[in-house]
């Protein structure tokens, strides 16, 4: 699906050891493999089944995705700031895209 | 045999739960809507000639959770249209080599107001027009762009964004001059029994609001959210995909999107909800 | 309450066709032992306690495509005693298993929400494990609606 799109909510900054929360939304079908077609062939299973979260490289936070997750997936999750840095998110598709997006936080 | 008994055996707790179903007054609730510290007006008294002492958008309905979902644009799943159409706003298509952007320098922010005021007066082609005209004309005329279709995700992301531009801004539109025959036609429509059910729109929003339908709660089918984000559909669709799904509901022969008579029953119920804030892209059940 | 009987009846008349329809093509569902095997199979066995996990969702769901859905573990999250992950399931779906979320010390709470997708009224389980080896359990059941005119 070339229309995946990833949204991220993080906050500009936080203070040493603060715990924030994170909010994440990927445009997806996700596509059950549960429905039939027209012609009632079974459409074949199209999802997001990971999304990752990591900080400065190191993982924070991940799912493992089942078709039961509704259309356009939305995550929400926290995570303890000890330093500035970098949040990397990744969603990986079954057709074996990945989508990735960052966000940068300071510490007050 | 077994299969009518068991029938007549449903057929009766269904029968009995929608009459407690009717019987329960559930009237909109009392919460109040705020996105971004803005509040979104959700009740106003309605004007003298109105069938409503009061007008309530479709979301003083919902549950708290679906309503949660309208509060927040980071939460509001049709916001994922919303930011593909900021970028297809700049995508430059057709033989005239422009992109939306080419004309309107300003971006979507340009539109502020329109959605409130829609559908309007079209001098050129002496009809009323919706934001799915406009674009299309744009594409076809000014882009010399194959135009989208009706319900397409292009279209929708792109009436979502222009749509926002009016959020929080009171629905007014024009129901007089040239619009009157218009008016008139959707009114009729709205009132006129069809389908193998035999029911107008007015049986369920007007008679019905606040009313269960069987396990849905009733309103009084406001269209200032539209485009809006269905959780049954799983993503953003039109009104006159709405009024299509009505008209399926009732076992009627919907008409067709774009259709005049769907163009003028758009702009009499729109003119029932004179007055509500626009709440584009608002998130229904 | 202006309905007619004879529209009360229509009504009726509709959803019956769509509750037999149901029954008659009805794709197979999972059901409490399908959950508990897959509960089993990821705590490895360890018996499940209450009380230390609370899982929320929606009492009555508008709709069964996007049910929201949050876990929270009471937990220290630090290097040595974690949440390491929660698993949802939906008793009454196609398959149980929804979603794992996987915690780490740098979550800094066992927390995490999200929407579901659920095909009729339900248990839905939460099993939390953690670094230390304890096992957390929690159930809520969710009851889905359908709409008007069965729409």
């Amino acid at each position: 699906m070339a229309t995946a799109k990833p949204r991220v909510k993080v906050p500009k900054s936080a203070s040493a050891g603060e715990v924030i929360t994170i909010k994440t939304l990927i445009s997806h079908n996700m596509e059950s493999g549960q429905r039939k077609d027209k012609e009632g062939n079974a459409i074949p299973r199209n999802i997001i089944n990971k999304f990752e979260c990591f900080f400065n490289g190191t993982p924070v936070f991940s799912c493992d995705i089942d078709p039961a997750i509704s259309a356009n997936p939305y995550f929400e999750f926290t995570a303890k700031v000890m330093e500035a840095g970098t949040f990397r998110f990744v969603w990986t598709d079954d057709d074996g895209k990945v989508y990735d997006t960052e966000k940068k936080i300071a510490l007050d | 045999m077994n299969l009518i008994r068991k029938s007549m055996v449903v057929g009766g707790v269904i029968g009995f739960s929608l009459t407690m179903g009717l019987a329960a007054q559930a009237d909109p609730d009392e919460d109040q809507l705020f996105i971004d510290g803005k509040e979104i007006v959700t009740e106003v008294t309605a004007a003298p000639d109105s069938p409503f002492e009061t007008l309530y958008s479709g979301w003083r309905y919902r549950s708290d959770e679906t309503q949660s979902l309208q509060a927040d644009d980071f939460e509001n799943p049709g916001f994922g249209a919303v930011d593909q159409a900021i970028e297809q706003f700049d995508v430059v298509e057709g033989a005239a080599g422009k992109s939306c952007a080419s004309c309107h320098e300003g971006g979507a922010e340009e539109f502020a107001g329109l959605r409130a005021k829609l559908p309007r007066w079209n001098a050129s082609t002496g009809k009323p027009e919706t934001l799915e005209h406009i674009i299309n004309e744009c594409r076809t005329e000014r882009m010399q762009a194959e135009p989208w279709k009706w319900e397409s995700k292009d279209m929708l992301g792109m009436t979502a964004l222009i749509g926002l531009q009016s959020r929080g801004m009171p629905v007014e539109v024009q129901t007089d001059g040239e619009m009157t025959p218009w008016f008139q036609k959707g009114k009729d429509l709205y009132y006129t029994r069809v389908g193998q059910l035999d029911m107008s729109c007015a049986n369920c929003h007007e008679d019905n609001n606040g009313n269960m339908i069987r396990a849905d709660h009733l309103s009084q089918g406001q269209i200032n959210g539209f485009p809006v984000y269905r959780l049954k559909w799983s993503g953003l669709g039109s009104i006159h995909r709405r009024f299509k799904g009505c008209m399926d509901n009732i076992r009627a022969k919907p008409y067709k999107r774009g259709s005049d008579e769907f163009v003028a029953l758009e702009l009499y119920v729109a003119s029932r909800g004179q007055g509500l804030s626009v709440e584009t892209p608002a998130v229904r059940n | 309450m202006k309905l007619t009987r004879r529209q009360a009846l229509s009504f009726s008349t509709g959803a019956i066709a769509f509750t037999i329809a149901g029954m008659r093509i009805g794709p197979a569902f999972a059901n409490a032992e399908d959950t508990s095997a897959a509960v089993q199979a990821f705590s490895g066995g360890a018996e499940p306690q209450s009380g230390m996990m609370t899982l929320k969702a929606p009492e009555i769901a508008e709709n069964g495509n996007t049910v929201p859905v949050s876990v929270t573990v009471e937990s220290p999250m630090t290097a040595d005693d974690y949440v390491e992950s929660v698993a949802i399931y939906a008793e009454g779906n196609p398959n149980p298993e929804v979603v794992v979320f996987n915690f780490t010390p740098m979550s800094g709470e066992a927390s995490a929400t999200t929407r579901m997708r659920l095909a009729k009224t339900q248990n839905v389980v939460a099993v939390a494990k953690t670094s230390t080896g304890k096992v957390y359990i929690d159930k809520r059941e969710v009851k889905v609606t359908i709409g008007g005119c069965g729409g």
